[in-house]
């Protein structure tokens, strides 16, 4: 039913009668394309153009563009085009649907090497913002946080509540599974490599010092940047795409205090105790490959334990929790308050709080680890 | 034509869309319960309904979206639970939908929105699918600048010309509206039923157009068709429906908002969709 779009050239003295025929539709695509294109070709230079479309079987609106684009060319070439034989319908249409020569684009891009150039200062620029927009985000925060704290009624519980539940206790088994997989890695590998100088046993000092000081609070804040911190920013920045976090501000509610400040303080009560039960799980893994690998038993690694550790070691993984906390949710609530109205926005946005808030608990990590050593905790 | 929906004084013709006996429900609530309906090839159906009575969900079942509990749909005599995937993609390009909130890929810019379903479908140079979607956007009545605009910094009525021009892209034979003119301004609303109109008789094109507005049931639609009560309760033309006794009908079209057009459109059924804009600019 469907035939190709076809042109046949008849010269008169001096003019051209191009009589169109077959099905002008955008479905016949390439055909269509180069249909189109034979009608403007250079050597249709008669004075007079007649595009007979009697024979015409069907037209749409793209066949209305590649026939009136030829009018217009050819007229803009110093010809006289004119339809002959439309019927009404087709007239009609290719005056609704006609071509419209399109206007020089106004801007010229620039050359490469500047493009270049703007794009690594404006990156460097987005940088410096940034980092103004988290402290300047924080101070809101504090502030708000003084401003709510002599106000219990106005805190809001069940928020609170819910967000602690998804954060923390749907977090339990696989932070749990994850550290007590790191604790025995570090364990065996101990085993192995202490073994060399006949020091098998300190493997058990090994994950009690390195999975209370270090790993345990490091992998939880890792696991909970990119479980609880995507979550955040995900759920932030839709409700902002959707406009609902405008709707809160005209109801007169401050989003901080309606959205973040839960989400905040959920984090903050629940990265500790994760941080608990990871230290735990390390210990436990440790335990059992200890008991495994080098016939340790529970009891003696216990007393091992004991002496190889103090209340010291355990208190310097959980003081970083609440900080960690708070770094993971102040960047993903700023990222998620980033997001515009695209969908790849919000995907660039989840990224980017995953990877900065990883990013910035290992260097806090750091800055703790110079801090203790300086005070010698 | 069955039984069951009482639809009246059928237009000869090929029926392109056919329901018959469709169930559709959440959970334990059936939304539609036996539901029949036919569209013709080259007809401007407008589907009335009350708000929440499903008219959107028939809508998505018919496009695929909504899994049916029973009956069959047939596109273009097609089942469309029977479509292999030949006949899908063939489905897919014979059809344009216009969503209720746009639907634009919020990532594209405007003229990639519109260009998105010619790339994937045919072959085509980048000039012409630039000159094709340049085309389109003056058809939706749009000026050129709009081209490079992202979805997110266009006002609720270009969003709504934009996606006509997405779901017009590809010059389909059945485009299915929900809602178009809701949120536009009367002349806006106006230039849309014109523009429909036009299409409609110059490609023969077939409207599913779901609406509230009482001016496009006027101005455009061959036949309206209501639903209520989990079916089609009444189809044909407004003017048949306007002599009816459903009192949801009676209620609809004779009530507050109505009267001024039954007045106006009880005396002179056949108008244009040009010269009956000036009435209700202030109803």
């Amino acid at each position: 039913m469907t035939t190709t779009p076809s042109v046949t050239r008849e010269a008169a003295q001096d003019s051209v009668v191009l009589a169109l025929g077959g099905t002008w539709t955008v479905a016949s695509g390439r055909d269509l394309e180069a249909a189109g294109a034979s009608l403007i070709a250079p050597d249709n230079d008669a004075k007079r153009v007649i595009l007979d479309l009697s024979a015409l079987q069907r037209m749409d609106t793209a066949g209305a563009w590649f026939i009136d684009r030829a009018r217009v060319e050819l007229t803009a070439a110093g010809a006289t085009a004119t339809y002959r034989g439309a019927r009404s319908e087709y007239a009609t249409l290719l005056q609704d649907a006609g071509y419209h020569r399109p206007e020089a684009p106004t801007r010229v891009p620039p050359p490469h090497g500047i493009a270049l150039l703007s794009a690594v200062g404006e990156t460097v620029h987005d940088s410096g913002v940034d980092f103004i927009d988290i402290v300047d985000y924080l101070g809101e925060i504090v502030v708000m946080f003084l401003r709510l704290a002599p106000k219990p009624w106005r805190w809001r519980w069940t928020s609170m509540v819910h967000h602690l539940e998804m954060f923390g206790l749907r977090s339990v088994p696989i932070i749990m599974l994850i550290n007590f997989l790191v604790g025995a890695i570090v364990t065996q590998q101990g085993i192995f490599q202490l073994a060399r100088f006949g020091a098998s046993t300190y493997a058990v000092d090994l994950v009690g010092v390195l999975g209370l000081r270090e790993l345990g609070v490091l992998m939880t804040s890792i696991m909970i940047a990119g479980r609880t911190g995507s979550a955040i920013t995900a759920e932030i920045g839709s409700m902002k795409m959707r406009e609902e976090i405008d709707a809160l501000k005209v109801m007169a509610l401050d989003p901080l205090e309606v959205l973040i400040i839960p989400r905040l303080v959920a984090l903050v009560i629940a990265l500790p105790i994760l941080t608990f039960l990871a230290d735990m799980a390390q210990v436990g893994g440790g335990l059992i490959v200890s008991w495994l690998y080098a016939g340790v038993t529970p009891q003696s690694f216990l007393l091992r334990l004991q002496n190889a550790i103090g209340i010291n070691t355990f208190m310097v993984g959980l003081i970083k929790a609440p900080f960690m906390a708070v770094v993971i949710g102040l960047i993903a609530s700023t990222e998620g308050m980033e997001v515009r109205g695209s969908a790849e926005s919000l995907g660039r946005c989840v990224t980017s709080s995953v990877v900065k808030s990883i990013f910035m608990v290992i260097v806090m990590d750091g800055l703790f680890a110079m801090f203790f050593a300086a005070v010698s905790y | 034509m069955s039984d069951g929906a009482p639809i009246a004084s059928p237009r000869p013709g090929e029926v392109i869309i056919s329901v018959r006996g469709l169930k559709v429900g959440f959970g334990d609530h059936l939304v539609m319960d036996g539901l029949d309906l036919d569209l013709y090839r080259g007809e401007v159906l407008g589907f009335v309904g009350a708000s929440g009575a499903g008219k959107s969900v028939l809508t998505r079942t018919i496009l695929g979206l909504i899994h049916k509990q029973a009956g069959t749909i047939e596109v273009f005599g097609h089942n469309i639970d029977k479509l292999t995937p030949r006949e899908h993609l063939e489905v897919g390009e014979r059809w344009g939908v216009l969503f209720q909130e746009g639907a634009l890929f919020s990532s594209l810019t405007v003229r990639q929105n519109i260009q998105a379903p010619m790339r994937e479908h045919l072959h085509l140079s980048q000039s012409t699918l630039d000159g094709l979607a340049a085309q389109k956007l003056a058809l939706v009545g749009l000026p050129p600048d709009t081209a490079d605009k992202l979805p997110s910094e266009l006002s609720g009525g270009m969003t709504k010309r934009v996606s006509l021009a997405r779901a017009l892209a590809l010059d389909p034979e059945i485009v299915f509206l929900d809602e178009p003119t809701s949120g536009l301004d009367p002349i806006s609303a106006g230039d849309f039923d014109d523009l429909i109109g036009t299409l409609q008789k110059t490609l023969g094109l077939t409207v599913f157009m779901v609406t509230h507005d009482l001016d496009s049931l006027f101005a455009i639609c061959d036949r309206v068709a209501v639903l209520g009560h989990k079916k089609v309760i009444a189809a044909g033309p407004i003017t048949e429906l306007l002599v009816s006794d459903d009192p949801w009908l009676k209620s609809y079209f004779h009530g507050k908002r109505g009267v001024i057009r039954l007045s106006a459109g009880a005396e002179r059924p056949a108008m244009t969709a040009g010269d009956d804009r000036s009435k209700n600019v202030g109803r």
